[in-house]
């Protein structure tokens, strides 16, 4: 039997990993961006599972809202790394040190 | 169930979609050489939003859209000053943007979203209004910081500056999911019943309350979740960073004020001793690293750090005082920040930036009205009677002390006069020092008279404070319950 707190234990997992992700990874921008979106993803389990087990549809909105936006957020995010790209000519994370102390 | 929505709580926000969707498609049939047609037009849209919203205020909050969105006096008043700071940069900024092939209609389309995003934010009374009008100020955002498309700097900020805020709307999203778990609603109002019942799980509810702090200390850039604030405003276009660094604060303060103030605020008692730990290391860190700095814009943001510490102490008091203290504090904050990004402006040119501290050396040699203006600014900024900025820290500082946090408004006060050093030093620059540079300053006369009017208003204020300080205690009593 899957309960809520299987979901839940799933979403708090993809959610950890996700802000390893955006913490830990030196390499690349775009793994950043799919840290990101996968947080996004887990929130989105979250309020879907939440949402079946209070049989209440409001969750179930709220997660398409979260998805239309975040695939406005991933275009401008590409928009920014391609732009990023022409001036650097770059996209490793370590490379962004223009702006300091 | 079929039943048409009352439109009318939202004729501002409606009005305003309309007329930026306008300005867009009539923007595409302008050359460069009339672009000055935009400014104007967006001037316009700004002005008759504010027409529109100070036209009629209810006396009681109004709830419309199955009370996703409210309509209350606090909000009218927030709303107002954000579009008049709109106007205002958009005329500040206007002569920097055109100078650096940045005046096009995005810069002015863009902005035009970010203030009805804030509009929405301000308005919101439901965890999805509250998230839909926040997305569409940070995606706005990230787009104008990245705006000189040609800059490093610009695009580093910009790349910055969308992984941390993407990051900070996942905290606060799944901060929202655990609140909706636990409570079984998105409402603002029934959020805040099903906390008061005592029937929502602790564990739950605390886990929740972290993730919705975490997102909101990200969003206004309280340490330790202010790490893209400096980078975003040394890296950023002058004319955006003093966008970025005035409106969206009030918006901040908004935010903080339906969530905490009134979603959660069955929790109160647990998220003061977060924003007390906030504000303390804010106000630290945000005065002692400002100390450090060589370049003006990024001094002015870890000013605005230490002064987001200040806004918490308001805040944190959970006290309807304090509330209006922290949206009284804001409106001074943004008020000054117009004002030094203003005459940071008014001394760039084509090819210059005066954003270093020794640029401003010997300016009162250059031009003595402007150096005055920029000193009641910068006096303000450090709380010095007779600016506005003292009554702004006096007001915090009195909501937290009636809240019984007396330590706290002893740390408060002292590191407010470690941060007096950093703008005294500016002071000393432009009076004491001699001047390296001395090409003429340039600035059209609306501008002159705008920031002399913006620069005054910082002592005219401080001498009479009790207007606006009324005005919003009367919009909060109305609003808040």
């Amino acid at each position: 039997m899957i309960t809520l707190s299987h979901y839940l234990v799933l979403a708090a997992l993809l959610f950890a990993l996700a802000v390893v992700g955006v913490f830990l990874n030196r390499k690349n921008v775009i793994v950043l961006l799919m840290a990101v979106e996968l947080m996004l993803l887990a929130v989105n389990l979250n309020f879907v599972a939440f949402s079946h087990y209070l049989h209440d549809t409001a969750g179930q909105i709220f997660v398409f809202f979260i998805l239309t936006v975040a695939a406005a957020e991933s275009a401008i995010g590409l928009a920014i790394l391609v732009v990023l790209f022409r001036n650097l000519s770059t996209i490793n994370v370590d490379d962004l040190n223009s702006l300091k102390d | 169930m079929s039943t048409i929505p009352n439109f009318a709580p939202a004729a501002a926000e409606i009005l305003l979609l309309a007329l930026v969707s306008l300005v867009l498609v009539i923007d595409l049939y302008i050359d460069q050489a009339r672009r000055a047609l935009t400014y104007y037009l967006s001037q316009g849209t700004v002005l008759l939003t504010v027409l529109v919203l100070v036209n009629h205020v209810n006396t009681a909050p109004v709830f419309t859209f199955s009370n996703m969105f409210v309509d209350d006096t606090l909000g009218r008043v927030l709303k107002v000053l954000v579009l008049l700071t709109v106007s205002v940069v958009f005329a500040y900024g206007r002569q920097y943007a055109e100078e650096r092939d940045m005046l096009k209609g995005e810069f002015f389309s863009l902005i035009l979203f970010a203030t009805l995003g804030m509009m929405v934010l301000i308005s919101a009374n439901h965890f999805l209004t509250l998230y839909l009008g926040l997305e569409l100020l940070a995606l706005a955002q990230y787009a104008l910081v990245a705006l000189q498309r040609d800059s490093a700097r610009a695009t580093e900020a910009a790349m910055k500056y969308f992984v941390l805020g993407a990051l900070a709307s996942g905290l606060l999203l799944y901060g929202m999911s655990m609140i909706y778990g636990g409570t079984g609603s998105l409402n603002l109002q029934e959020v805040a019943q099903g906390l008061a019942s005592g029937r929502v799980d602790h564990v739950v509810a605390s886990v929740g309350l972290v993730f919705i702090v975490a997102g909101l200390a990200f969003k206004l850039g309280v340490v330790p979740f202010h790490m893209w604030i400096p980078d975003v405003y040394e890296g950023a276009p002058t004319a955006v960073t003093l966008f970025i660094g005035s409106a969206p604060k009030i918006a901040g303060v908004a935010f903080f004020v339906r969530m905490l103030g009134e979603g959660l605020a069955p929790l109160a008692h647990d998220w003061q001793q977060m924003l007390v730990l906030l504000a303390v290391v804010s106000m630290a860190l945000g005065n002692i690293t400002a100390i450090a700095q060589t370049n003006l814009k990024r001094m002015l943001a870890y000013s605005t750090i230490s002064h987001m510490g200040f806004v918490l102490l308001g805040i944190l008091a959970a006290t309807q005082q304090g509330y209006a203290a922290a949206t009284f504090y804001i409106s001074t904050y943004t008020l000054m920040a117009l004002g030094a990004f203003g005459v940071m402006l008014l001394l760039s040119r084509a090819g210059f930036e005066a954003e270093q501290l020794n640029d401003y050396k010997g300016l009162n040699k250059r031009n003595p009205w402007f150096a005055l203006i920029m000193l009641l600014v910068m006096i303000s900024m450090a709380g010095i009677p007779p600016s506005v900025g003292f009554f702004a820290k006096l007001s915090v500082l009195r909501a937290a002390l009636d809240a019984g946090y007396t330590w706290l408004v002893v740390v408060a006060v002292l590191l407010s006069l470690i941060g007096a050093f950093y703008y005294l030093r500016v002071i000393k620059l432009m009076y004491m020092d001699e001047p390296e540079d001395t090409s003429p300053i340039g600035g059209d006369l609306d501008v002159r008279v705008l920031l002399s009017v913006n620069g005054l208003a910082v002592l005219l204020f401080g001498i009479l404070p009790q207007p606006l300080l009324s005005l919003f205690n009367h919009a909060v009593v109305q609003s808040l319950r």
